[in-house]
Parts: C-alpha cells; structure tokens; sequence
C-alpha cells in the first residue's frame, strides 16, 4: 500500500514539475518575444508567421537614440561609405539621420532625455521616500504614539488613492504654483506616493531590531540620536536597501501621474515609450529596444530583492 | 519596570529628549502626505460643488450637489461601473486560479526552485504601462504571436469591442497571477507538515486535505491577495488606456482621466473623483484590516 502510493506521489511530483516548467515557458514568452524583437532587423519584426531565429543586430538601439527620416532616394556610394558604422545602420533602414542645419550635429530622438528624467525623478524621490519613512519608522517602532493605528492607516490609505484622483486637484495647485512639468513637480508626487510604503515596510524591519541594542549604547552614555545612527541605522541597512529598491521600481514604472503632470521638460520614459507607436506603421524593433532598456533595471533588480519581494508586496505583514 | 519603554527623563540631559525626537521623527510625514493628499483633496471636494472648468478662466459657480445628482443618476456612468466590475471579476479570478494553482504547484521539492519563482514573479515588477504596449505587439491579429501559437488565424483582440476586455483582463491575469503566487506560497509553507501526515493516517482523500486543511489556513493571506488586487484592479488605468481605446474597456479611471483631462469638466470630475475615493477607502479598510488579522499571528 504505502509503495504505490509513493509511486503515485513521485509521478504527481513530476507531473507538477512538468506543469510548473509549463507554466514558466509561458510566463516569460511575452518577455522573450519583446526582447527578441530589440535585436531584429526591421524586416524580420512583423512578419507573418512570426521570425523566430534570426541574426541578431543592434540597429534597432541605435536608431532608438537619433531622430531619423526616411530617404527619398538610396544615398549614394561615397556618402555611405563615409557615414560611420552607426549611421550606416540607419541608412541600411531606408532612413537617413536628422542632423541640425549649421553645426551636422546629429539630432536626438528624445528617449535618452526620457530616460534620464526617470533616473532623476526616481533616485531623488527614493532617497526622499526612504530617509523620512526610516525615520517615521522608528518613531513609531520605538516610541508610544497617541491614536497609532489610525496615524498607520491614515498613511497607508494615502498609498491606496487612485493616482488620477489625486492628480486633478494636484494638476490645479501645481499650475498655479508653476510645478507643472518640473522634475521637482514629480518627485514630490512620487515622495509622497512612496513614503507611505516606505514607513510600512521601515516599521517592520526596525521592530525586529531588539531595542536592548540601543539601550545599551545609551547606558554607554550615546544620546538617542547617536543610538539612532550608530546602532539601529546600520542593523537596518538590509531593510532600507530593500526598500529603496521597491520605491525605485514603483517610481520608475508611474505612468498616470507622469502624463498628466508633465509633457516635454519633464517627461519621464513610461508616457514616452507608448506614445512612439503613433499613427501608421510603427518600427516595433525600435519600440522593443527602448521597452528593453526600460526594463532591463527592473528586472536585475526583481533578482537582487527576490528575497524581500513577499514582504514588500505585503507592505511588510508577511514576513516568512 | 519594564525596558521596553525607554522614559523621556532618561536622555533628556544629553541632547533632545525623547518626546521631541518621536516628533521631529514623525511630525514631517504626517505633514508631508497632509500637504500633498490631503489638503489637494479638499481643494477637490470643494470644486466638486462647482461647474469649474480648468481650460478657461471664467470663475466657478457653486452648483451644490449637482455634479453628484447627475453623476449617480447617468446611465453612462453606470456603464463604466458595469464595464470595471465585469473586469475586476475576471482578473482578479483569473489571478487567483493560476497564482493560486502555481503556488500549489510549486510547493513540493523541485530543482532550481529560487530561480524558477523568481523567474516567475518577473512580470509583477514590470511597468504596467510598457507591458500594455508590447502586448498589443503580442495581440496583432496578423503577425502577433499569441494567434500564431494558438492557431487562432487573424483573431482579433484589441479591435473586437466584445474581446478587448478580455484581452486587457488576460494581461493583467498574466502580470499579477505572480503575486497572488508569492502570498499563497507562504500560506502554503506556513501549513504545519504534521497536518498532512495525520490526514494521510487517516487515509483522507485529496480533496478533503485540501478543502479541510490547505484551504483554510490558506485562507487569511489569499483573502489579503485577493483585497489588495481587487483593489487595484478597481482603480486601473495604464494597462487598459494603452491597450485599448474601446469604449467597451473605458473602465472608470480612464473615464474619470477623459471628464477631468481632456473633456476639462474638472467639477464634475472631482465629484466623481470623490465617488471613487469613497469606494476606495471603503475596500482599504478591509484590506488594512485583514493585513493586522495576518500580522498578529
């Protein structure tokens, strides 16, 4: 009795490994297909059936970074040959790169600048969200605080408004204060978006640091302060780089506050990416490239959180 | 005497004492999301008793709860409720069926394990913005891969007002079933071994096992999953106003961000935009309750 039914167990454990490597083919095809796409060339994008194997280029990274136009007529021999490695690539396209009348300086297509801006607008409002959460944090980890749990959910429920809620009257306040479309307009949404999140999750870690730690360093004579920075702030540095990361990726992917609060200046890459598709026929393997890129950070990121992904989804109840 | 409440008499000699170091700590967080959410939403409550319109300079006309009355009683409205509602269903059930049946998968030994889970909460991380722009990539109906490896000729997704919610579910079935993964595997991990050796003595079936002892304490962390996607499954708009321009997946922050952005009706909006954030706060206080129910155990 008892061998059969380990014998059925081994077969329902294979069939389960069967299913789950299934599964994992189909959870990372859509991945797959857009990252193949990056490296196709254009030809190969949107064909039917669909190219599987090809010879990868990175003709579609290069075009995604200058302004291109199409060619009326093929340039001729001298003129390619001239043209380096980069601008061939483009003109192998049909299309020929946009350059500034005067000084032939080679026109950008606008992505690096978005991408810039996200970079900006995500690492200052992570710093931001994450010094004054820690801090929040400890306060309430450490000291009694009148009404906390209202205080706690009054905090966290800030997290849960629908972002175009808050962008209507945020939209008004801002134009009349002149932070429509600035980096600083932002980052304060983002700030505030994310220290929320940040307290949550801060108030976790730090509750598992014992306060015997920093009640030793102030019978030592350290102020609370010094006890503060010197004991609590270095046991808590796991905690707060997980956390500076999940604030990161959060403000790294907003797309509903960036379309509506900024346009040109300070446009951040999520409203860019989409609005490249345009009318008419648009070149996937440049879209795909700059889609790429995008993610690329994210996804070395998931891999260096994997252990912290459980709690920070749960904004810090579950902790395993 | 107890230490775990260090008095404020203690360190009040050297440096701050302890009460204005919770303050100092505490106060400019409280004032940071009272500035930038709260105050910005009484501004809106007030303008929602107006017929403000943000594209001109005429001033705003007081209304009274007129936006609301026509808001409540608009069938087209109702319709965007209706639309978000059939939506948040299908998601969120699609989410739980394969996160949940992943998780049941994946709790066993298995080689490379780690990697495989991580690997399969990568799409939970991604922008949901850019995931909606390439899946129209994966939707086309010519040479998009999803018909092609489903041998569906040229099906179309995105272009069929019937199918386009679907579709839009489907990929927010895929991006979030990761989550409701993750929480299940901990719930799973967190059943006793000793429960399922009994019931094996016992000779229970497969089906008892599960529905009387896997599920039920399953049960709190799923619950969470499940709050917390439906919650946010309420309040999409990237996914669905990238993927679709139907009005059969206006879901109503899309909706909300057409009255308030591009019609400029911004009184009426911030009616509605109340509306929302009453049902919004409504399913937060469930959520955060369920979130202390798991947090005490």
């Amino acid at each position: 009795m008892a061998a059969v039914r380990s014998q059925r167990e081994v077969w329902t454990n294979r069939a389960a490994i069967l299913a789950v490597l299934v599964a994992l083919v189909v959870m990372l095809a859509p991945i797959y297909w857009i990252t193949s796409t990056a490296f196709k060339p254009r030809n190969l994008a949107t064909t039917v059936p669909p190219t599987v194997v090809f010879e990868p280029t990175i003709a579609p990274f290069v075009k995604l970074f200058v302004k291109r136009s199409q060619l009326r007529e093929p340039v001729s021999e001298e003129v390619y040959d001239a043209a380096p490695w980069w601008e061939q690539m483009v003109l192998d396209g049909g299309e020929k790169v946009v350059r500034r009348g005067r000084t032939g300086e080679v026109r950008s297509s606008g992505y690096g600048k978005r991408f810039t801006n996200s970079l900006i607008v995500s690492i200052i409002s992570t710093i931001l969200a994450v010094s004054m959460g820690t801090l929040t944090a400890y306060g309430f980890s450490r000291f009694r605080v009148k009404g906390e749990d209202d205080l706690l959910f009054f905090i966290l429920s800030t997290r849960m408004l629908p972002p175009v809620v808050v962008a209507i009257p945020m939209f008004l306040m801002y134009r009349t204060v002149g932070l429509n479309d600035t980096h600083l307009g932002l980052i304060i949404l983002y700030t505030a978006f994310n220290l929320s999140f940040s307290v949550w999750i801060m108030k976790g870690f730090i509750d598992e640091i014992p306060r015997e730690y920093e009640e030793a360093a102030l019978v030592d004579g350290y102020t609370r302060i010094q006890a503060f920075f010197k004991i609590v702030l270095p046991e808590a540095m796991t905690g707060i780089a997980a956390t500076a990361v999940f604030c990161f990726i959060t403000a790294w992917n907003e797309y509903a506050f960036a379309l509506i609060m900024t346009n040109r200046k300070a446009q951040t890459a999520p409203p860019f990416i989409p609005s490249q598709v345009g009318s008419g026929l648009p070149d996937w393997t440049v879209i795909a490239a700059g889609t790429f890129l995008f993610l690329l950070p994210v996804a070395i990121f998931t891999f260096l959180l994997r252990n912290h992904l459980l709690r920070g989804m749960s904004f810090g109840a579950i902790r395993k | 005497m107890t230490h775990s409440e260090p008095r404020a008499g203690q360190s009040a000699a050297r440096g701050l004492n302890d009460k204005s170091i919770r303050n100092l700590f505490i106060f400019p967080t409280i004032a940071f999301l009272i500035i930038f959410n709260i105050f910005p939403l009484l501004f809106s409550l007030y303008t929602s008793f107006t017929d403000f319109r943000a594209s001109t300079n005429a001033p705003a006309n007081w209304v009274g709860l007129e936006n609301y009355s026509y808001l409540l009683t608009n069938e087209f409205i109702w319709r965007n409720f209706t639309i978000t509602a059939k939506y948040v269903l299908i998601s969120v059930t699609g989410q739980v069926v394969v996160g949940f049946g992943l998780a049941m998968l994946l709790n066993r030994y298995m080689p490379f394990k780690g990697l495989i889970t991580t690997l399969l909460l990568l799409p939970m991380m991604l922008s949901m913005a850019v995931v909606g722009l390439f899946w129209k990539l994966l939707y086309d109906p010519n040479f998009g891969i999803i018909n092609h490896s489903l041998g569906l000729g040229k099906f179309e997704w995105l272009a069929n007002p019937d199918m386009a919610l679907w579709a839009v579910a489907i990929t927010d079935i895929w991006m979030w079933s990761p989550f409701v993964m993750l929480l299940s595997l901990a719930g799973l991990s967190a059943v006793p071994k000793h429960l399922y050796e009994a019931a094996e003595i016992d000779r229970a079936g497969t089906f008892y096992t599960f529905f009387r002892i896997t599920l039920p304490l399953v049960a709190p962390i799923l619950m969470i999953a499940i709050i917390f996607r439906t919650m946010e499954a309420f309040k999409t708009f990237d996914l669905a106003y990238i993927l679709s321009s139907q009005p059969t997946t206006e879901l109503i922050a899309i909706r909300l961000y057409k009255m308030a952005f591009l019609e400029w009706q911004t009184g009426l909006s911030s009616a509605f935009a109340y509306i929302v954030l009453v049902m919004v706060v409504g399913i937060t206080m469930i959520y955060v309750k369920y979130l202390n129910k798991v947090k005490e155990r």
